[in-house]
């Protein structure tokens, strides 16, 4: 069992491996896919009960830095995250497979095999256990991203593969220098709920070392001002706008975002400094005006790309307000608009697929032409907006709840505000697609089964956990145990830590 | 002050072959006298050690019969050390020659900046 | 048996060089593989060497039974052993990668690389044993001689390159002996240990700085060091594939070794070295900057690498000018890696020069399809030189970024990132080319043209090399070079 964490990292590195050999033979490169998209799943979910009974999975190998190992460890938070991924690496799987036959995409063997390695890389990030764990798989994951985002070959593409670079890696060196200080002050610790770095250092100090943290993790989480790269990598095929830039790797930035500040500053260490409001703040903003953003976009893809940054800040100003429902609501919410903003990105993908058109207006009619993906589409975007009975209300009432909690009614108004934001963005999309007038007769015609298939089946997952949380693999009892974990742990290092 | 100078006047020597060779090797355009500084620097380096073993009065090391203060010979080891310099810029001279006659035969001169003219063609 | 591998590793490479040629002349084939079989037992000679150093101590050898401090003697320490392996490493692979038809394909041309090679190696392996300041600058020069015959032989740039270099190196060598010739006047001895203990009383004399500085100065320009650096990008890019790849690997490592000897091992921690050493931290910040910018500037991949080369020697001179263990540390670990990454990177570009004739970063369109395995060995090594985990061009980063934290050296720590941020634009500047574009239309898509397996062998065990001791530097970093560090730092 103390093996599953690497195993389940390693089964798609393997798999990548066996994708590249079987360059020439596309049938066999896709069931390598499907197989370790199954094990991986497999395999994270064989965790869960362990995990749940309040057990950690864990286990350390080779020794990288004085004290630091690679250590591997599914904990609760880290269960979230991976098995959202896994889950979800299997129907972006089939869909990857029907969107770039049907779209006759080049270079597919390279595109499946980066696939590969980027899951593999959120996996690691998922079971880090520390701090250099999650630096490896956090750069890993940065490269393997890179060959998808440039995948087109064309001029908008490597100018896009560009920004992606100089955002990430330039903010992933950040993080080291945030990484070699914390081992300066703290040698060799894991992640705590609570965090461990109370009392280690004056709070200048490591005020210094949280921005530069934050900064390496937030241009992953597309905090504003380091949201760039996201709308620009929306050149990449729908697919991996989809998982990667819905789930893996802006997740991979929020998650990260979470096990600083809640495993390794804490959120009285947080608060101490003063960063807690400050943090808050910036993802109050990156809220709202990353709404008002995508208000203005008018190509479809772009328009969700913003919607993204905006949601994404959801999950740090939960992470910022610190308490126990916020926490969770957080944690809740990198699942919940996992699903939702997945649906969405299939839709889209659908939908250019089959008309080659993201441009909003030339959407009209469309709704009727293709019913299940516009159905699906609308039951994402309700969701987002924060509907009761779609899985956003979840989160986004937890989150709120936070917000009362932590004595900051104001961000309540704020996930309000951006609520009806949502509707503002989202409403006209729906409108034109069901009412709009077209320039021919309409007809039944969806994209093929492949494609709407998976979509389809994330907007159920997310209508069935908005009205039962619980449903299936305990997302909600996931998140609110660790929230609670983290928690304690705080109250224990404040109590054990003192103040410095 | 005079003192410095007449006192070390086999140091100073050495050090003003020291500059005469820097100066030849880096400012002069021609690469046989590049060469030649060359060894004129290796000379300087060659004399300070002499004048290292040096000692007022003494003898050359080589012994002389019933003489058996060790104070009456100069230090033999740098001049030991020095042929070992000697051989060594010896080779190099020969290595240098030979790089200098692959060029000639190339280029027809051996003038520095007419090479790189000719090089940037 | 042990008693007498010191000096074996030395006399072993040396003996071979003087055979090879001979050899050649009777038998043709047998002078590649006698090349081999030196270098592979010098090899194995260093790591028994280095590992019963690790076990029993230092090893030291009277050279002739003259007992020192009069007379030569070899030491083998955990930081000389270190160096043996590293040199005999590279040099065997390559060895192998130049192939028994070195240099041309005739015999005779052959049996001539093969003899410098192994006298290249002598010199290098030479300094990093002896113990003895002057036998260093014997073999400082040895090493020279060979490396210039074999630079030379690129064709009539590299000859006039190389020109140039030895009158640089000579420049260096002299001004190194003259340093040597200070501490002798002061000391009386030339002793490396010897000398150690006498300096200690004469710290304070005049003479012992202009001894410092000469000697400083002497092997910073063997080491490339910028400003001194100006020999280099031209001697590294006209040089055949083979004699690039090695010299660029361990030749400046191993003046840099020489520097880290002398300052460490030879002078008092007080005084000029002192002096010298912060000196060196400034001049080295701009090394890295420099070297990196003007890396980013080539259109040449071979002179791209040759800068960057300037700049990463930077790295390693700024961790001995930290002077904290942990930068050195990360300064010998950065000497070992830049060794196997950038003798990787050059046996990579001058394999590809070879097989298809191209050497300009914009003509690289497409080459990730014609010769995968070379360029997948090529992203290695350069995600290794940017500095990204887990190989181990990261962990000796991070050594260096964390000895910089430690002493507070908050400019080095910018220069340390912006290096690396400087390394990702020219680095994926070459990715972008090889994989992104492609090729010219009308030309077709060219074959695939990998590169022959002894060639392609010694590159993907550098490449594995990377990784692998990336993941295990611990036990490089635990089990040699903690050992390796100067008396009052080691464990």
């Amino acid at each position: 069992m103390s093996r599953y964490p690497l195993l389940a990292v390693l089964v798609s590195l393997l798999a990548a491996g066996a994708i590249l050999l079987s360059d020439r033979r596309p049938n066999v490169r896709e069931a390598w896919t499907f197989v370790a998209a199954a094990v991986k799943f497999l395999l994270v979910v064989s965790m869960l009960p362990t995990v749940l009974a309040g057990g950690v999975i864990e286990a350390t190998y080779a020794e990288l830095l004085p004290g630091w190992s690679l250590h591997l460890r599914a904990d609760l938070f880290g269960l979230i995250f991976a098995l959202l991924a896994s889950g979800l690496w299997i129907l972006t799987s089939i869909y990857s497979i029907g969107y770039m036959r049907a779209g006759h995409y080049t270079h597919q063997t390279g595109y499946f095999a980066s696939f590969a390695v980027c899951l593999s890389a959120t996996m690691g990030i998922a079971f880090a256990g520390n701090l250099i764990t999650f630096f490896l798989f956090y750069e890993m994951l940065t490269l393997a991203t890179y060959p998808l985002v440039v995948h087109d070959r064309t001029e908008e593409a490597v100018a896009a593969g560009r920004k992606y670079l100089a955002y990430t890696l330039g903010a992933g060196q950040l993080l080291l220098l945030a990484l070699v200080a914390v081992a300066v002050l703290a040698p060799g610790e894991s992640f705590q709920p609570g965090g461990f770095l109370m009392g280690k250092a004056p709070l200048g100090v490591l005020g210094l070392v949280f921005v530069l943290g934050l900064i390496g993790v937030g241009a992953k989480a597309a905090i504003m001002p380091l949201h760039g790269w996201l709308p620009a990598a929306m050149v990449a095929p729908t697919p991996v706008s989809a998982l990667l830039h819905a789930v893996a790797v802006v997740k991979a930035g929020t998650f990260g975002c979470l096990r600083l500040v809640h495993y390794v500053f804490g959120v009285d260490l947080l608060r101490a400094m003063g960063a807690d409001t400050v943090l808050a703040v910036a993802a109050a903003l990156t809220i709202l005006l990353a709404s008002v953003r995508a208000l203005g976009e008018q190509n479809l893809k772009r328009r969700l790309a913003y919607s993204t940054v905006s949601q994404l800040s959801y999950i740090v100003l939960g992470a910022a307000l610190g308490s126990t429902a916020a926490v969770a609501g957080a944690m809740f919410h990198i699942v919940a608009h996992g699903f939702m903003k997945i649906t969405l990105f299939f839709c889209a993908g659908a939908i250019y697929i089959k008309t080659h058109k993201l441009e909003i207006p030339d959407l009209a009619g469309l709704g009727r032409q293709m019913p299940i993906t516009f159905g699906a589409f609308t039951l994402g975007a309700l969701g987002l907006a924060g509907t009761p009975l779609c899985v956003g209300f979840v989160s986004k009432w937890n989150l709120g709840m936070g917000a009362l909690q932590s004595g900051q009614a104001v961000f309540l108004a704020v996930f309000v505000a951006s609520g009806i934001l949502n509707f503002a963005y989202f409403f006209p999309i729906i409108y034109t697609a069901f009412f709009g007038r077209p320039g021919q007769a309409i007809r039944f015609d969806e994209a093929n089964p492949a494609l709407w298939a998976p979509l389809a089946a994330t907007a159920v997952v997310s209508l069935i956990l908005g009205i039962y949380p619980n449903a299936g693999l305990q997302f909600y009892h996931l998140a609110w145990t660790a929230a609670e974990s983290v928690m304690a742990g705080a109250g224990q290092a404040l109590a054990g830590g003192g103040m410095p | 002050m005079w003192e410095n100078v007449s006192g070390y006047l086999n140091y100073w020597l050495a050090a003003v072959l020291l500059l005469i060779g820097l100066y030849g090797m880096l400012g002069q355009p021609n690469l046989v006298k590049k060469l030649m500084a060359m060894n004129i620097l290796q000379v300087a380096a060659i004399l300070f050690f002499i004048a290292l073993a040096e000692k007022t009065g003494a003898t050359a090391p080589i012994e002389v019969k019933g003489l058996h203060d060790v104070g009456a010979y100069v230090n033999p080891l740098p001049h030991a050390l020095m042929l070992t310099a000697i051989v060594v810029g010896v080779s190099t001279t020969g290595v240098a020659l030979a790089l200098l006659i692959r060029i000639h035969r190339h280029f027809g001169t051996l003038e520095e900046p007419e090479i790189l003219e000719r090089m940037r063609l | 048996m042990t008693a007498h591998l010191p000096v074996l590793i030395v006399v072993l490479p040396l003996a071979a060089a003087v055979a090879v040629p001979l050899v050649a002349l009777a038998f043709p084939k047998a002078a590649f593989a006698v090349a081999c079989l030196a270098l592979a037992a010098a090899g194995v000679a260093s790591c028994a060497a280095l590992s019963h150093v690790l076990a029993h101590g230092t090893l030291r050898y009277e050279l002739g039974g003259w007992a020192p401090p009069w007379g030569i003697e070899y030491v083998v320490d955990p930081l000389s052993g270190g160096m043996g392996a590293l040199i005999t490493l590279i040099a065997v692979c390559v060895v192998v990668y130049a192939g028994p038809r070195a240099n041309g394909g005739s015999a005779a041309r052959s049996g001539m690389f093969h003899s410098l090679f192994l006298l290249l190696v002598t010199g290098l392996l030479g300094i990093v044993l002896t113990g003895d300041m002057f036998n260093l600058y014997v073999f400082l020069e040895i090493s020279s001689l060979a490396a210039y015959a074999l630079l030379a032989s690129g064709g009539i740039r590299g000859t006039v390159a190389t020109f140039r270099y030895l009158i640089v190196g000579t420049i260096a060598a002299t001004f190194y002996l003259l340093g040597t010739g200070y501490l002798y006047a002061l000391t009386g001895t030339l002793n490396m240990a010897d000398m150690a203990a006498r300096l200690t009383a004469v710290v304070d004399a005049r003479a012992y700085g202009v001894a410092v500085v000469l000697t400083v100065i002497g092997l910073a320009i063997k080491a490339a060091l910028f400003p001194l650096h100006g020999w280099l990008p031209d001697a590294y890019t006209y040089a055949p594939a083979p004699v690039t790849g090695f010299i660029a690997a361990v030749m400046a490592k191993v003046s840099a070794y020489a520097l880290f000897r002398v300052l460490y091992f030879v002078t008092p921690a007080e005084g000029a070295s002192a002096q010298a050493l912060m000196l060196l931290g400034w001049v080295s910040v701009i090394a890295v900057l420099a070297g990196s910018i003007l890396a980013m500037a080539q259109q040449d991949i071979r002179r791209m690498l040759a800068y960057s080369s300037v700049g990463q020697m930077g790295y390693i001179v700024l961790g001995f000018a930290l002077g904290t263990p942990a930068a050195l540390i990360g300064a010998l670990l950065h000497l070992f890696g830049h060794a196997v990454m950038k003798g990787c990177l050059f046996l990579v570009v001058g394999g590809i020069q070879w097989r298809t004739g191209i050497y300009k970063i914009s003509d690289y369109a497409g080459m990730g399809r014609r010769m995968p395995l070379t360029m997948a060995a090529f992203v290695v090594a350069a995600l290794a030189m940017i500095g990204l985990p887990p190989t181990l061009g990261f962990f000796s980063k991070w050594y260096l970024l964390s000895g910089a934290v430690e002493a507070r050296a908050w400019l080095f720590v910018a220069a340390l990132v912006l290096s690396s941020l400087l390394g990702i634009v020219y680095f994926f500047r070459v990715f972008e080319f090889a994989y992104l574009k492609t090729p010219e239309a009308g030309q077709g898509t060219p074959p695939r043209q990998e590169l022959p397996l002894h060639m392609l062998a010694p590159i993907l065990v550098l490449t594995a090399a990377v990784l692998v001791f990336g993941l295990l530097n611990q036990q490089v970093v635990g089990g040699i070079i903690r050992h390796a560090l100067p008396g009052a730092l080691a464990p």
